[in-house]
């Protein structure tokens, strides 16, 4: 282990334990000298305040920002609820990622839309505290009560002789203060910050490819792997011949790990080269029996079992047997990919007494955990290093590549980066699941609905409520009502994609509530007015929604509107999509959201991610991963399309003004396009579509 | 392995390596230039675009014998100071969301907005569809072209 690197780790652990320390040239900067001299790599000589705020002897303050960045806009958001309380310039603001620490909280990552929410309140404390500290600083430097003080944009004034010091000169003396208890917060009607749209803190960095994400971190002596897993998920390497690969060039080591075989190599591109003629043989295992059309017949049997209901409201098979008119329909969905831009990677280092990862990962916390599991170290000895990511969307929730590349680095004495090709990213990803949904409804003798039951198949990973959720928990008060689920799971692996089980329950809920609007021949917003009831946020985003879209009048032949509702995440989105069909071919014009997330801290992040959320959902109606014998069939962008810049529609936002709590905003919108784009082609076109990816044949 | 020689952002480079190894590569790896992204390895999403020649290109599929002699231009010399009119109206219009695909963005964009001064909106959809964003900041992109475009007439081009 070299010196800089048991200084950074000593420097680390201490700093962060203690409420305050000075420092002296955080070693960051020496420690990896061939990144480029980024603001964020070369910490500032200052004083720490607590575990979130360095005030720099150059008056910058230095955010420590305990959360990741995946696109969702949290670097921005947290800066503005810890700098609405610190009263510091916005423009002398700086941030980084800390590794991992219990001053943090029991958990750090990026889960759930979760960022805001769990930080709204305890970043404001963190951000007064530190500016009460400031203040008792100057208070005692002028010998005056700290009530003739005041913290203004990085500086305190005395308001008796408006004399000013600046933070930066306040630092050394603040850090030695004791940490105040309870500070009061500001009045929301006294922000300056928050609830004001501020423009991102990470865009500079993302305009000339100066900030660095996982896959660009580079380490003096580093090397490169790939590694060759099973095509069949959960098989196992039997045998393998690397004579060809150790002779190609560049290529210094061929090992087997838990999973597969690694090529480790002084580039990226050798190592690929090499694997390319690694010859390996695998025991591919008992997924290898499965094939989408089995898949889906064995979601259609389990439906057709029956199961007890996990909800019930009234007595839907009674009101069902009397209803006037009465309808069934299946939807389904395949498994899909997350895909984002930046490919899996990790670049891990393990030392007989201490490892260290970068990581673009959600979850610094698990990423810990799987780095001293696979290295048999203790947490404590392991360092997290938390890069950018390229896109998350939940894949990076998961640890399971943080945990390969420690593997694959215990085999070297020097750090070395795994990155997944886009193949293997594609076809060793934890997919959301495929899913199956069998409703009936009936409506009344004038048209209303009154019974509705859903059946629900799709393989679990976080139990029956989470596969469920959009069907289960739906808001509307729909007087008889039963759901079931049957967890089955053919062992493909499945996991958390953004909006979860909301991402396919929606499209089902919302298009079959549409079915039972046509069937009993009311207006889609008119049915879903009537059963949100006394749900006013809902109805308020709804009434905003349709009033914004123009709802109402009829579109152009050819051209049909869609609305969908959606309460996720403990925010309340209705979308309305414009759409037209012309020879087969959907375009989507326009949307419009009303979202009611609570009090909003950044608005021009909550448009971002609202547009954003709907782009993910509109690549579910193109896109789709199928199995065959095990395998995913789909490799790369070739054959799993994404929505492109032709097909992106304009995407308007109306916020709706709340002072509730906050709710989270990452996946509010993911969950509603879909039915709002499939109602809309309906009213366009009379198809209706229950089956995502949109085939061509639905729509001829 | 051979010498190839050609002019990376404005200097001569010569760079030692196996012949078919993609740019890409030979950027991120042996030069540690790493602000030209690896997105698919097959030209399909355009997150590794740089210019050859003033043409927007795939490093991923170009293998480094193919740029000898020639000029090749990566975002970190797309300008000394994020002074170009496209990283000036990006930065405006706050496009990027993770960023990652941005450098193949700003690239394209910027091979678009040499040679048309003015774009359309079919003109932005033709350069730009295949560069792909999973974030959904194409409106974002779309809003910042046609920005740069004005900043560029009103003479912030290089």
């Amino acid at each position: 282990m070299s010196a800089f690197a048991r200084a950074l780790n000593v420097d680390r652990r201490s700093f962060l334990r203690t409420g305050a320390t000075a420092i002296g040239g955080l070693l960051i900067g020496c420690y990896l000298p061939e990144r480029r001299k980024l603001a964020a790599d070369t910490a500032i000589a200052g004083n720490k305040l607590n575990a979130w705020v360095l005030v720099g002897n150059d008056d910058s303050v230095t955010l420590y920002i305990h959360k990741a960045e995946m696109g969702q806009g949290t670097v921005t958001s947290l800066s503005m609820l810890l700098a609405e309380e610190l009263e510091c310039d916005w423009s002398k603001i700086r941030t980084e990622f800390p590794g991992v620490d219990r001053a943090y909280g029991a958990f750090q990552g990026v889960v759930g839309s979760q960022s805001i929410r769990s930080s709204y309140i305890s970043l404001r404390q963190a951000g007064a505290s530190a500016r009460e500290m400031l203040i008792a600083a100057a208070a005692q430097k002028w010998g005056v009560d700290r009530s003739a003080c005041r913290a203004e944009k990085s500086t305190v004034v005395n308001t008796a002789t408006n004399a000013r010091l600046t933070y930066g000169s306040l630092a050394e003396a603040a850090a030695r203060l004791p940490v105040p208890g309870n500070v009061a917060l500001k009045d929301p009607a006294q922000f300056q910050i928050v609830g004001k749209s501020r423009k991102r803190l990470d865009t500079p960095g993302k305009v000339d490819g100066s900030i660095t994400f996982g896959i660009d971190v580079r380490l003096p002596n580093m090397l490169y792997a790939v590694v060759e897993r099973c095509p069949v998920f959960g098989g196992t390497v039997a045998s393998f011949n690397d004579a060809k690969t150790k002779a190609t060039p560049g290529v210094k080591s061929v090992v087997k790990i838990s999973n597969g075989v690694a090529v480790i190599a002084d580039s990226t591109w050798a190592a690929m080269e090499g694997r390319r003629k690694l010859v390996v043989q695998f025991d591919e295992g008992k997924v290898a029996a499965y094939s989408t059309p089995g898949i889906t017949k064995s979601f259609a049997d389990a439906v057709a079992q029956g199961a007890a209901p996990l909800r019930t409201v009234g007595d839907a098979a009674a009101a069902l047997a009397s209803a006037s008119k009465k309808i069934e329909a299946v939807y389904q969905t395949p498994y899909l990919a997350h895909a984002p831009m930046e490919p899996l990677n990790c670049t891990a280092w393990v030392r007989p007494d201490g490892a260290d990862v970068w990581a673009s990962t959600q979850m610094q916390s698990s990423a810990r955990q799987i780095a001293a599991q696979k290295s048999g170290l203790a947490p404590e000895k392991v360092q997290v290093h938390t890069e950018y990511m390229g896109g998350g969307f939940g894949r990076r929730g998961g640890v399971d590549y943080i945990g390969e590349a420690v593997e694959v680095a215990k085999s070297v004495d020097v750090p070395v980066k795994v990155t997944w090709s886009r193949e293997d990213d594609m076809q060793h990803d934890t997919y959301r699941p495929a899913s199956y949904c069998r409703f009936a409804g009936g409506v009344d003798a004038e048209g209303w609905p009154v019974a509705w039951t859903a059946s629900i198949a799709c393989p679990s990973f976080a139990g029956a409520n989470t596969s469920t959720e959009g069907v289960r928990d739906m808001a509307y008060a729909v007087p008889n009502f039963s759901v079931d689920y049957h967890d089955v799971n053919p062992g493909v692996p499945v996991s958390y994609w953004r909006s979860v089980g909301y991402s396919q329950n929606c499209f089902f809920a919302e298009s079959f509530l549409d079915e039972m609007a046509h069937t009993g021949g009311k207006d889609p917003v008119e049915v879903r007015r009537r059963f949100l009831g006394k749900n006013q946020r809902l109805l308020a985003a709804l009434e905003l929604a349709a009033e914004k879209a123009g709802w109402g009048p009829p579109l152009a032949a050819g051209h049909g509107r869609g609305v969908s509702v959606v309460n996720n995440i403990g925010s309340n989105t209705v979308q309305i999509a414009e759409v037209s069909v012309e020879k087969g071919k959907v375009k989507v014009h326009r949307v419009v959201c009303a979202v009611d997330c609570g009090a909003v801290v950044n608005p021009a992040g909550v448009a971002q991610q609202i547009a954003s959320g709907i782009a993910f959902g509109l690549s579910a109606l193109k896109g789709g991963v199928t199995i065959k014998n095990g395998r995913v069939e789909q490799g790369n962008f070739h054959q799993y399309d994404v929505v492109r810049m032709d097909e992106m529609p304009k995407v308007e936002v109306h916020i709706v003004p709340s002072q509730a709590a906050p709710g989270g905003i990452g996946e509010a919108s993911t969950p509603g396009i879909a039915p709002a784009v499939c109602n809309a082609i309906f009213a366009a076109t009379g198809k209706r579509i229950r089956q995502l990816p949109i085939r061509p044949e639905d729509l001829a | 392995m051979a010498a190839v020689r050609f002019t990376l952002n404005g200097k001569p480079q010569t760079v030692d390596a196996v012949p078919a190894m993609p740019l890409l590569w030979v950027l991120r790896d042996t030069l540690g230039m790493t602000g030209t992204k690896f997105g698919c390895g097959m030209s399909l999403c355009g997150a590794c675009t740089v210019h050859i020649d003033g043409q927007p290109q795939r490093s991923c599929v170009t293998p480094i014998s193919a740029v000898a002699g020639r000029r090749v231009t990566t975002i970190e010399g797309l300008s000394p100071d994020r002074s170009h009119p496209i990283q000036k109206a990006w930065i405006e219009e706050d496009v990027p969301q993770c960023g990652y695909c941005q450098s193949g963005q700003i690239m394209t964009a910027a091979a678009l907005l040499s040679k048309t001064s003015n774009p359309t909106d079919a003109d932005i959809d033709e350069a730009m569809r295949n560069n792909i964003c999973r974030c959904g900041t194409y409106e974002d992109i779309r809003r910042a072209m046609h920005r740069a475009a004005e900043l560029q007439r009103a003479g912030g081009a290089q």
